[in-house]
């Protein structure tokens, strides 16, 4: 019995935990992509780059924070800072949309167009982020480090394994859910989101009923830039904050928004935790997993790991290939990404 | 009085021209009907009136107002609102959210708007939580209709509004359209179906390649042996 009730706490503390936290930053990642192709109908490359630029903004306004002694302890200063990063953000996607996007928007550009063009927009915000604070690994989180200790779940439950929950992780969950709770109710109840709404669904008709395109894509980048930037200063609490590794997330938040089906938000939030649990679980070693289950001798040498970490993105990218062959509208019947 | 006038029209979607100067008039409590061969431009005639397609020559008025540069919203404050033949509605929403988008515009309470659509078309009454997308093709064309009517327009401008449906719901769209037409509200529509359109319109058109061929009520063209022969089968 305490092999089963240890087996789950180490799948608990190793696969769950991280997995809702990963998930939950994906799902936020995934959702201001998929509001961007449901607006703007294309897919943006730079979204990780705006979420490094966002996180920093917010890095920059945290330290200033720090400085002035400013706390909200046990919580992250950067909680306080998001506003200023956000602001950042907005700023600078609304810039870019004026500079860039517009243009190909009056011109009536295919998709394909945009898409190039948010690749430039990607390497100038890149190149922007890695310009300013540079490319090494930053670390801003402060406050309490743990909502629970791995000593204190072992003294009150007395199992040899031990449960761990970092409060940026219960922080990520929470702000997840009142984030989604806040955008779905803002789609369906208010005059704007349904005008998003409409316009997704229909530009034709949508303007035929008056909607204003230009002030829709405004709201929808204001979407996009806030959801970068808190998701992004959420992972650089949970994990570290390293311009690379924001590029890196493209990757699983495409597949995130694409499995669950693009331009659809319910789907992205599922497919943020579809591609975290799947990346985790196959990467993770249950060799100790298997021991508390299975007798000593039948556990053997190996870690029982189906993909070195180091393999994580395949997973992905693996994830992306197959919807995109099999089901191209994902979970939740989305839009298809075509040119 | 309302009335909407394209006079003039010459014009196309940047090609060459589909519309070579022909005139077409819709006055308050009339349906005007347009109907001709296919590749005639009765559509592009709508869409040019409406302002969705770039005019070389002519104007558009609305009680004598100059409407031709106006943008499509500006279009719709000033009381017009436009059905199209395909995608007519906003298939991942509620009817009723549907009814709502058409009245994104109007500031004050759409409640009874809604529930005089509701009266022409009952069942979106009882359908108003479902999903538009997933409704048959003459109730989409009802939706399509009644998200037109949320403005509380003085013209009302259908393009094709019973392709697709069948003959007894299309006679039910006709009767509908002729109340609309009742209440005062100025219709202009194009139909495949000629013969039953003009059969209830006030006057009709005939246009061929772009140019107004036959102009007079929807009796006498009915009753016209040349129209009959060239353009309703006989």
């Amino acid at each position: 019995m305490d092999g089963i009730l240890n087996a789950g706490v180490l799948l608990c503390n190793f696969v769950v935990v991280p997995g809702l936290a990963y998930g939950s930053q994906l799902a936020l990642c995934a959702l201001g992509v998929t509001i961007i192709f449901g607006i703007l109908r294309f897919a943006n490359f730079a979204h990780g780059d705006l979420m490094a630029f966002g996180t920093m903004i917010t890095i920059f306004a945290t330290w200033l924070l720090q400085d002035l002694g400013v706390t909200v302890a046990p919580l992250p200063t950067a909680l306080v800072a998001l506003p200023a990063g956000i602001a950042a953000a907005v700023a600078l996607c609304l810039a870019t949309d004026r500079l860039v996007y517009r243009y190909y928007r009056r011109k009536k550009s295919p998709a394909i167009m945009f898409v190039i063009a948010s690749f430039g927009v990607m390497l100038v915000m890149n190149g922007l982020v890695r310009m300013i604070i540079g490319t090494g690994d930053r670390s801003f989180g402060d406050g309490a480090r743990f909502l629970l200790k791995v000593r204190e779940f072992r003294e009150a439950t007395g199992l040899q394994e031990g449960l761990a929950i970092k409060v940026s992780q219960g922080l990520t969950v929470a702000v997840t859910v009142i984030l989604v709770v806040l955008l779905f109710r803002f789609l369906q109840r208010s005059r704007t989101g349904k005008a998003m709404r409409a316009w997704s669904d229909n530009e034709d008709l949508a303007l035929l009923s008056g909607v204003n395109p230009e002030r829709v894509v405004m709201v929808a980048w204001l979407i996009a830039a806030a959801l970068a930037t808190i998701a992004g200063t959420l992972y650089g609490l949970d994990k570290s904050f390293k311009p690379y590794t924001y590029f890196q997330l493209l990757l699983p938040t495409f597949a995130a928004a694409v499995v669950g089906g693009i331009g659809h938000p319910v789907g992205a939030v599922v497919g943020g935790y579809v591609v975290a649990f799947s990346e985790i679980t196959v990467t993770y070693a249950y060799r100790k997993f298997l021991a508390y289950l299975v007798p000593g001798d039948w556990v053997g040498e190996g870690l029982v790991q189906l993909l070195a970490t180091e393999y994580k993105f395949a997973v992905s990218f693996v994830i992306l290939i197959v919807v995109l062959l099999v089901r191209p509208t994902g979970i939740f019947r989305g839009k298809v990404i075509g040119a | 009085m309302k009335s909407l006038a394209g006079e003039d029209m010459v014009g196309g979607y940047g090609g060459a021209d589909i519309l070579h100067g022909c005139t077409i008039r819709v006055d308050a409590g009339e349906i005007v009907v347009i109907v001709g061969p296919n590749g005639a431009g009765k559509s592009t005639a709508m869409k040019a009136i409406f302002g969705m397609i770039e005019l070389g020559r002519g104007r558009i008025t609305l009680d004598g107002r100059d409407m031709t540069g106006l943008s499509l919203r500006e279009r719709v404050l000033s009381g017009m609102a436009f059905v199209p033949q395909n995608a007519n509605v906003f298939a991942g929403m509620t009817v009723e959210e549907n009814l709502e988008m058409g009245a994104y515009l109007r500031r004050d309470g759409i409640a009874t708007t809604m529930g005089q659509v509701f009266e022409l078309f009952p069942v979106l009454r009882e359908r108003r939580r479902q999903l538009a997308g997933e409704m048959s093709g003459g109730q989409r064309q009802q939706v399509a209709v009644g998200r037109a009517l949320m403005t509380q327009p003085e013209v009302l401008m259908l393009d094709e509004p019973t392709a697709g449906v069948s003959p007894i719901v299309m006679d039910d769209l006709f009767d509908r359209i002729a109340e609309i037409r009742d209440s005062g509200v100025a219709v202009l529509m194009v139909e495949q179906n000629a013969a039953q359109a003009l059969a209830i319109a006030d006057r009709g058109y005939v246009l061929v390649t772009g140019r107004n061929r036959f102009s007079d009520s929807g009796r006498a063209l009915l009753a016209n042996p040349e129209v009959r022969r060239s353009f309703l089968g006989g």
